[in-house]
């Protein structure tokens, strides 16, 4: 076991005195109790250390000789270290060769008010840097437009192809569960007025009108918008982003437009395609649970939903598209140069995506409130 | 080559990160077709220097000058057609990943010129093979070695030809005989493309070898400490912390040939 004591010598000079085992695996005494005793005891008179018991040691004891100096220096008490052992006194003294670099240490506890400062000033800071970003990537459509954007064709094409066609299994499972959740509901209350067959309605006018879309863009967000994000973040971490930039040719337009197209386009064929797949698991639930014909059921729908409904799904889908891509591309070349980075660069795209398609949508849904749509 | 006249040059540079000052008051003139090593201890801001000089971070103060013509006071397109005729070779090698060798090559050559695609291959392949990497065309940067991504990223930073060659720790990562033949590649590379090369490092092998010129950071004082051939320094300077650094550590001069 470990032990610190303070004894006097002879000359009535302070003796550190260790004994026991002084281990990363012992339990050892607080610095604090002997520094109350050394500022007692001690003041004005030399103190020295007496090590004959100390049995083992590692950097455990080293810490604790180090605090025990640190107390004396900082109280003014003079001390005589040539009682401690020589493996400690030469760590010691190595630690103490290169001393800390000015500035380097940085205040980790502010007060609340600075702290909430600085939280704000940085939610701020981060507006301004989505606008430019917005902004410059509107510049890089607009390159695009008069054939002066530097960009490979191919790439789009396998990013339509990513985000599109490699979609589609889970836009199909999902989009036909939430499809059939949405009848298995309706159908619970409409059942009571003996009104069943509005089911079809409920669900086309449901997925069309909304749901198609958002359920798409959270898919969407999750799949393509993590691997957006973790693909440029990547790219930061191993300068790649800077390569683009030493060569003058804008990351923005070789890497953030393709993305951007390839969202942007195949957002609203994925939401056409999860608008069916929702229409045919509620037509599923119809058949096989309330006993309405297909035949009829279809019927319902088509004379249910209109081009409206069917318009606004399109904008929402569209507008997720944008929504999506701004927060993935962002995150990605916005990415600090570390593993972690990445990681946390992913996870804020999906949930700024997550957030952002929610906000859109009350929106879209109180401007076409406003309008009468 | 005209040799005496300021190629790039540096005057009274200040480098923070935010409050954090990184370096200040640095000043040096780089020669044309000289091989300028910026030298110092790690976290010294030799990266970041460099990162100033091609543009990537603007300095807190102070001018970078190509040719005479400031780089961070020059508008948007003064700056790309300054940084043009700069080549950099990152310490990872920085190859775009999802672009075969010849494609990583290519794309600069696209970009600034009007080559048929024929052409650009060839002068894509011809580059890797001037870094010995004939062959290695349709190879992806994840199918070859680290020290084959460096050569070709060595191969992409000459796609254009350019005055002036900067490499950020070419040797870090890389066995001692594949680090000599790099030395050897940037001295012929110097040699037959005129270039004047910029090289951050501190493998005190390479540094001996190839440097004509250099400055050397201090990272205590945040500041350069010390400018000129390396050997020569070594020989003069009285400086404790650039005798440490060019005697690895052992404070003592011996002799270097």
């Amino acid at each position: 076991m470990a032990r610190v004591d303070l004894q006097h010598d002879g000359a009535g000079r302070c003796v550190i005195v260790f004994q026991g085992r002084w281990t990363l695996h012992d339990t050892v005494p607080s610095v604090g109790k002997l520094a109350l005793r050394l500022e007692s005891d001690c003041r004005g008179g030399a103190v020295s250390f007496s090590c004959a018991g100390l049995t083992a040691w590692d950097s455990r004891f080293l810490t604790f000789c180090r605090s025990v100096l640190e107390t004396l220096e900082g109280r003014g008490i003079a001390y005589d270290t040539s009682g401690l052992p020589d493996g400690v006194l030469r760590l010691l003294s190595l630690a103490a060769q290169v001393p800390e670099r000015e500035g380097a240490a940085v205040s980790r506890k502010s007060p609340l008010s600075a702290r909430m400062g600085e939280a704000l000033h940085a939610a701020f800071a981060g507006t301004i840097s989505v606008m430019e970003f917005i902004g410059d990537v509107t510049l890089s459509v607009l390159r695009m437009c008069i054939g002066r954007a530097v960009f490979r064709w191919s790439d789009t094409f396998a990013l339509l192809r990513f985000c599109g066609a490699q979609s589609l299994p889970i836009v199909s499972l999902i989009s036909m569960l939430a499809g059939l959740i949405f009848a298995f509901v309706g159908a619970v209350q409409l059942k009571m007025f003996g009104a069943e067959i509005y089911v079809a309605s409920l669900v086309g006018i449901a997925m069309l009108r909304v749901m198609g879309a958002v359920m798409t863009a959270i898919i969407v967000s999750g799949r393509v918008g993590a691997a957006f994000a973790a693909e440029l973040g990547t790219m930061q971490v191993n300068e790649e982003i800077d390569a683009f930039s030493t060569f003058g040719i804008s990351p923005l337009d070789f890497l953030v437009l393709p993305r951007m197209l390839a969202l942007v386009l195949m957002m609203p064929l994925l939401c056409v395609y999860a608008n069916l797949m929702g229409i045919v698991g509620g037509a599923a639930v119809g058949w096989l649970m309330l006993d309405i014909n297909l035949h009829q059921y279809f019927n319902m729908t088509w004379q249910t939903v209109s081009l409206t409904h069917f318009g606004v799904g399109i904008a929402h889908s569209v507008v997720f598209g944008f929504v999506v891509a701004v927060c993935s591309c962002y995150m990605g070349i916005h990415c600090g140069r570390s593993a972690s980075a990445v990681g946390k660069a992913t996870t804020s795209a999906v949930v700024s995506s997550i957030v952002s398609i929610v906000v859109a949508t009350a929106v879209i849904t109180f401007l076409c409130n406003i309008l009468g749509i | 080559m005209n040799t005496d006249s300021e190629h790039l040059g540096v005057r009274g540079l200040k480098v923070a990160y935010g409050d954090f000052v990184l370096m200040r008051d640095v000043s040096f003139s780089i020669r044309r077709g000289d091989i300028f090593v910026i030298m110092g201890g790690s976290g010294c801001g030799k990266s970041t220097l460099l990162k100033v000089l091609v543009g990537l971070k603007s300095p807190a103060e102070g001018q970078v000058l190509y040719e005479g013509q400031s780089l961070w006071q020059a508008d948007a397109g003064a700056r790309r057609d300054m940084l043009r005729k700069t080549g950099m070779l990152y310490q990872s090698g920085a190859l775009w990943s999802s672009l075969s060798l010849a494609e990583n090559v290519a794309l600069p050559l696209e970009q600034y010129t009007s080559l048929n695609k024929k052409e650009i291959r060839e002068l894509a392949e011809f580059k890797l093979a001037l870094v010995g990497l004939a062959g290695f065309a349709d190879f992806y940067p994840s199918e070859i070695s680290g020290g084959m991504r460096k050569r070709a990223g060595l191969a992409r930073a000459m796609a254009l030809d350019p005055e002036i060659l900067f490499f950020d720790e070419p040797s870090a990562g890389l066995d001692p005989v594949s680090a000599y033949l790099l030395d050897e590649l940037i001295l012929e590379i110097r040699e037959s493309l005129d270039a004047t090369v910029v090289l951050v490092t501190h493998e005190l092998p390479s540094i001996f070898a190839i440097g004509t010129n250099s400055i050397f950071l201090d990272v205590s004082r945040r500041t350069m400490t010390a400018s000129g051939n390396p050997k020569t320094l070594l020989n003069t300077s009285d400086d404790p912390a650039l005798i440490r650094f060019l005697t690895r550590g052992q404070g003592h001069v011996q002799e270097v040939r």
